[in-house]
């Protein structure tokens, strides 16, 4: 079995000219199969159910607070007269950015061709679906009267009313509930070859039969492949302006109105990329983990690490340039309210807050220009969850000193989160990570089909050499060849 | 007539007739993608059409090895699409004109800048879900019963094996000089499939 428990070579040089193999130790299509369905089918581990128990006592937690909060009414959180958007939106905001990740690596790396999105595309799909349950949590509950959020929706009531279209938080509603909706056909798409291979591999009947159901009888006949792979490649065309309209349209719910410090045309690409960045973190973060844990070491190589590192940099970095521009436009505008609400940002009250997302999102991440720093685990484990934090701080930034200060004085406050606030904002957490672990334990993480398709001798031609394809010697034609490089020891 | 369109319908699903208890096919085992590719292109050289290939993960260059012209998914999409952003129109239009106009801030009822959001998001929903219902319509799935799940051999079809097989329902088809013709194509075994009938085996 090829389950590497050290990385190779992680800080080594990499000659960039030449291709590394996208999976190490050069495994056989069987060796993947095992890897990856192994720990689906193996005695759930202790470690799983502590890990479990911590994450499903997080959401109890969340569904205590959401309970009082629907018991009570939304006095229970800190929101006062200006600020009446509080960590409610923040985490909202939050989450949803989270999950941009998972689509983007789906989606927009699988158009651009990076094959080394097969070994992280299925976790941040996963991660994706989750993140973006958490969002939705938080704008439902926002509403105060929860049991008229269905009002929301266009249907014909006794009422006789509609909903009102131009209001960007009835877009808002459109745009997360589709690209939820979206990205579960993505994901499920995704999953039938897989969930085919657990099928086959089941002993117990009842995990055949359910297995069965799910992999709706999917055989890999080349003629299901080709609607399936044109299907999988027009989801990908449709999930990526999907993924770059979702957080441009949550931008919108700040950038059409009118309070200073919301009101900018960089909302929409200045979310978006921060979005990225987010949910790139956030991938880092859970894949550190998962990787090390699952012995997948040789499929989510260190390679695929640096370059997701480098993805943080490039997005990080823009987000950072938003920043300057923000200010540069405040200062530009001659607005004086504008110009107020930026140097409260930097210097008011909430200044600690402002840094926080200043060091985190901007300055930290510059350490990935060095290969050394890009290329160690356990640095970029803890700028992952910097990041993380930062971003955090971001939409509270935006949200939070926006609105404190605005045009009159006398209307300003000072706002801070009671412990309902800071308990549903764990206790999200806890509903992400009890979804997350559900998905490790029952789910192949990795894409196995996907895998195995960008293994050298997936390639029909890789054969060639040893003849026409006729009764090839299958050991030598998989092991050999001079187009895997060398072969790592298998025991 | 409509018999014959139906039979091929469904063989272009991979789903071939067969009666209960009679021979559904063969199923031949390729020792790897590259013989498999030069296999498919065989059969069909060899004038078969009632054939497929099954492998873990799709095959480079396959679908012209077997003749197969571009997938009709994307036409699915379109009409999806096109339906998604009429919707989104005529739904806009009608609630905030016709059936419920309200005056905000002295705005149109309706106007076409703030409902682009929304034709756009619909446009991509009814996209997608035209994509993903019509791949598995064309594909002829969810398939609860294939006679090809009682054959011990094909279980490792999702793993890593690679299978040919060719329907007993196409017109070349000779239980004995089909197989030998497989055999001719570098398979490694050859099995006979038979239809159980959708009830349990």
């Amino acid at each position: 079995m090829n389950t590497a428990n050290t990385d190779i070579a992680p800080t080594s040089d990499v000659d960039y000219h030449v291709d590394d193999p996208l999976v190490q130790g050069n495994p056989t299509f069987h060796e993947i199969t095992e890897l990856v369905s192994y720990h689906t089918e193996k005695k759930t581990p202790l470690a799983w159910w502590g890990a479990f128990g911590i994450a499903s006592g997080l959401l109890m937690v969340l569904l205590v607070m959401v309970a009082y909060l629907f018991w009570n009414g939304i006095g229970v959180w800190g929101l006062n007269n200006p600020v009446g958007w509080g960590f409610a939106i923040v985490n909202f905001v939050f989450w949803v950015g989270i999950g941009h990740a998972g689509t983007l690596i789906s989606a927009i790396l699988f158009l651009f061709r990076q094959k080394w999105r097969t070994a992280i595309n299925r976790s941040a799909e996963a991660m994706t679906l989750f993140a973006v349950m958490c969002a939705l949590i938080f704008p439902t509950i926002h509403v105060g009267r929860i049991w008229a959020i269905y009002w929301t929706l266009p249907y014909p009531n006794q009422m006789a009313m509609w909903p009102q279209f131009k209001s960007p938080l009835l877009w808002d509603v459109f745009a997360v509930s589709v690209y939820f909706m979206v990205s579960i056909m993505f994901w499920y798409v995704g999953l039938i070859p897989d969930l085919a291979t657990l099928r086959d591999r089941a002993t117990r009947k009842l995990r055949q039969k359910v297995l069965g159901v799910m992999a709706m009888g999917w055989t890999g006949a080349n003629r299901h492949w080709r609607n399936y792979e044109k299907a999988y490649l027009l989801l990908a065309a449709l999930a990526t302006p999907l993924v770059l309209s979702v957080h441009s349209v949550v931008s919108f719910d700040f950038a059409v109105s009118i309070v200073p410090g919301w009101h900018t045309t960089i909302f929409p690409p200045y979310f978006v990329a921060g979005a990225i960045f987010s949910g790139f973190a956030m991938v880092m973060t859970l894949m550190i983990v998962a990787r090390k844990v699952f012995g997948l070491q040789n499929i989510i190589t260190v390679n695929h690490l640096e370059k997701m590192n480098l993805i943080i940099l490039l997005t990080g970095s823009m987000v950072g340039f938003a920043y300057i521009t923000e200010f540069f436009i405040a200062w530009y505008s001659g607005v004086l309210y504008e110009q107020y609400a930026f140097s409260n940002r930097a210097f008011g009250p909430y200044a600690w807050a402002y840094w926080i997302m200043m060091s985190c999102n901007l300055l930290f991440p510059q350490f990935f220009w060095f290969k050394r720093l890009r290329r160690s685990v356990p640095f970029m484990f803890v700028i992952s969850i910097l990041v993380n934090v930062g971003m955090w701080f971001e939409r509270f930034v935006i949200v939070v000193i926006s609105l404190h200060r605005d045009y009159l004085p006398s209307a300003w406050d000072y706002y801070s989160p009671t412990f309902v606030d800071i308990l549903t904002l764990l206790g999200s957490f806890g509903l992400f990570f009890t979804m997350f672990l559900l998905f490790l334990r029952f789910f192949p993480m990795v894409a196995v089909a996907e895998v195995k398709a960008i293994l050298p001798q997936s390639d029909p031609h890789f054969y060639d050499h040893s003849g026409d394809g006729q009764l090839v010697d299958h050991d030598l034609a998989v092991s050999g060849g001079e187009a895997s490089g060398e072969r790592a020891e298998i025991n | 007539m409509l018999k014959q369109l139906i039979a091929d319908i469904k063989a272009s699903m991979s789903i071939y007739d067969s009666e209960k208890d009679e021979s559904y096919g063969l199923l031949a085992e390729f020792p790897d993608p590259g013989a498999l590719y030069h296999a498919a292109h065989g059969v069909r050289e060899g004038g078969y059409r009632r054939y497929d290939t099954y492998s873990p993960f799709p095959i480079h260059g396959m679908d012209k090895a077997m003749g197969m012209g571009n997938s009709k998914v994307g036409f699915l999409t379109l009409g999806g699409g096109v339906f998604g952003f009429a919707l989104a129109y005529w739904m806009q239009w009608w609630t905030g004109q016709v059936d419920y106009p309200i005056n905000i801030s002295g705005k149109p009822f309706f106007s076409i800048e703030p409902s682009i959001p929304i034709m756009f998001e619909l446009t991509v929903f009814f996209a997608a879900l035209a994509t993903v219902v019509g791949m598995l319509a064309l594909n002829g799935l969810p398939r609860p019963y294939n006679p090809l799940f009682y054959s011990n051999s094909f279980k490792r079809v999702t793993d890593d094996a690679f299978f040919i097989l060719i329907s007993s329902s196409d017109r070349k088809f000779d239980a004995e000089k089909t197989g030998s013709f497989l055999t001719e194509l570098g398979a490694t075994s050859i099995e006979e499939i038979h239809d159980h009938g959708s009830a349990d085996a």
